[in-house]
């Protein structure tokens, strides 16, 4: 049986660096990948842990902020590891993505693999502009996941019957 | 005598982010700011040139947490600048759409930001160990109200279904009544949450506030109704401009609303409740004597209990609506676009919401004016900080701040209407 894969991008359009996880979801959205939902979202956590639900493979990408250079991209596996605490997401839900993630953990409904990709972001004021290094980081970003998906679907044809 | 100083760089648990500064200088408070370094003009400018019909998608964008609310005080005001009345059974399914962002923004609240305050948990995820189902049972009833959402928004965040003069499109009878049966389940969910809460510990603390809500002939409020108070303020929405005023904050960027030589007001569901009780349906009327709440409430940190009443509200009034739901002739009026003003307020989860937009013949939009809740209580929340602070003064630091951030989340404030960022910083010197 195939994987659910499901692909959340997060952020506010409006504020500027924080639309970044829009951005990679909508360049997704062109590569025609298949079996995988794409989903976008602001950030609301009880949502998030109820599109868990949905997935065997969840990616997760998100704006961070946190003193690093802009541009500057984490990849953490989320159910193998706590999401660190100085990946401090910009979202505008005090109950967001590491909250989300945590308590999913709690709640044992984290998908079986969760990748949390997160993109150090430089200005967060209302707005429309990106930044060029958060940008480039965005097509990055959307080539990493892309291939992610194409391992794991690529992996499931293998190890089926 | 202390002269302290603590400092804390984030406050948890509360909808986006800004700033709160507290001084305290020889037992005493000495200064409070509660900053907002951003006010919301980014929207209002962006708005202006464009065309009514893009208004209702780009005022939901404002909030991730209230959609509806921006939706609805926009298509209102727009509305009235057309000379346009929304009535039967789109105004029922506004109505119902306005249920589901209680239920979700309200659950939100109360499961995942406020009881764990109650229970001395630092979190929702600590919470969710000792209980795990309590923590489920919120996210299934946020699920309820997402679902409503969903069905007449069109998805469950930034709805965009909603237009001037209705929707785009209606729901069949059969979609909504496909509803019915986890909205019964949510407001059994609900009668526990009232029950659930009322037994938190509370602290001893109420002061002389002037609550402001709307109030309808027979309704709780939700779109439609005059602005009264406590202390007599009794008018239309549309004069709400000669009432409240906002007042430029030299330490901040926002705007603190006011009323006219009365100075702060607290709006949201204490507000809605006190001013409005008689309005609840009668099993949340008879829910909360039940629960041995009184019909009136001074205590913000009772807000928990009052929001868990709106939660039962709203899901005995959406079961209502669905039960007498037909489909409408046409899934919107039609609109007919001329050069005016208009003006609404609607009842966000977190307040009144007012919105006023000039618009030319064509329905271009000139000028737009946004108010949020938030705005509204800032004024409140710096006084109640100031007085609570004082009386609690002598708690240890941690628990000092504990407190404070408690205090703000009382008002469920939502920030990220006004602003992103919010770090405490209270000072003792």
């Amino acid at each position: 049986m195939s994987p659910s894969i499901l692909l959340i991008g997060i952020g506010n359009e409006y504020r500027c660096d924080d639309s970044i996880g829009l951005h990679v979801i909508r360049a997704l959205k062109t590569q025609n990948l298949p079996e995988t939902i794409m989903v976008e979202s602001s950030g609301d956590g009880a949502e998030l842990i109820e599109l868990f639900s949905l997935a065997k493979m969840a990616s997760v990408i998100d704006a961070v902020s946190s003193c690093r250079k802009p541009g500057t991209i984490y990849e953490v596996e989320a159910h193998k590891q706590p999401v660190p605490v100085q990946l401090s997401f910009q979202s505008t839900h005090a109950f967001g993505v590491g909250e989300a993630i945590e308590l999913a953990r709690v709640l044992e409904q984290l998908p079986p693999i969760l990748l949390v990709y997160a993109i150090e972001g430089a200005n967060f004021s209302t707005g429309l502009e990106l930044t060029p290094k958060v940008e480039e980081a965005a097509y990055k970003v959307a080539e990493q996941v892309r291939d992610k998906v194409k391992d794991t679907l690529k992996d499931v044809d293998t190890n089926s019957p | 005598m202390t002269n302290k100083t603590i400092k804390v760089d984030y406050l948890a648990r509360v909808e986006g982010e800004g700033a709160l500064y507290i001084k305290i200088k020889d037992d005493k408070v000495s200064e409070v700011k509660f900053k907002i370094f951003e006010p919301p003009r980014f929207f209002e400018a962006f708005l202006r040139g464009r065309k009514y019909t893009e208004a209702p998608d780009i005022t939901a964008r404002i909030c991730g947490i209230c959609p509806v609310a921006y939706q609805m005080s926009t298509v209102h005001a727009i509305e009235q600048a057309f000379g346009v009345t929304v009535q039967g059974q789109l105004r029922e399914l506004r109505r119902l759409l306005y249920c589901g962002e209680w239920i979700e923004s309200h659950v939100l609240h109360i499961y995942m930001l406020h009881a764990p305050d109650f229970l001395g948990y630092q979190d929702a995820m600590h919470m969710a160990q000792d209980y795990p189902d309590v923590v489920k049972r919120g996210l299934q009833m946020k699920k309820a109200g997402n679902a409503i959402v969903s069905l007449l928004g069109g998805r469950e965040i930034h709805p965009i279904n909603v237009r001037v003069g209705g929707f785009y499109k209606s729901p069949s009878k059969k979609e909504l009544g496909q509803l019915a049966e986890q909205l019964k389940w949510g407001r059994d969910a609900a009668l526990e949450t009232v029950l659930w809460t009322t037994q938190f510990p509370f602290p001893d603390f109420e002061q002389d506030y002037e609550f402001v809500a709307l109030r309808h002939p027979t309704e709780y409020p939700f779109n439609e109704g005059r602005l009264v108070s406590n202390k007599g303020l009794d008018i239309a929405v549309q004069e709400y401009e000669n009432h409240f005023y906002e007042e430029h904050i030299e330490y901040s960027n926002a705007l603190h609303s006011v009323l006219k030589g009365r100075g702060a007001y607290f709006v949201g569901p204490l507000a809605r409740y006190n001013l409005n009780f008689d309005r609840l349906s009668p099993l949340a009327q008879e829910a909360a004597k039940s629960a041995g709440f009184a019909s009136t409430c001074k205590n913000p940190f009772q807000s928990i209990i009052v929001r868990s009443i709106e939660v039962l509200y709203a899901f005995d009034e959406a079961l209502r609506i669905i039960d007498g739901y037909e489909l409408p002739d046409k899934p919107a009026v039609e609109i007919h676009p001329r050069a005016g003003v208009g003006s609404a307020c609607t009842e966000a989860p977190r307040g009144i919401l007012y919105h006023r937009y000039q618009l030319n013949d064509e329905g271009l939009i000139q000028n737009a004016k946004i108010v949020p809740p938030t705005s509204q209580n800032q004024k409140v929340i710096e006084i109640d900080l100031r007085h609570y602070v004082e009386q609690a003064i002598q708690l240890p630091e941690d628990q000092l701040t504990w407190q404070c951030e408690q205090a703000i989340r009382n008002y469920d404030p939502c920030i990220s209407c006004a602003t992103h960022f919010l770090k405490l910083h209270i000072e003792r010197e």
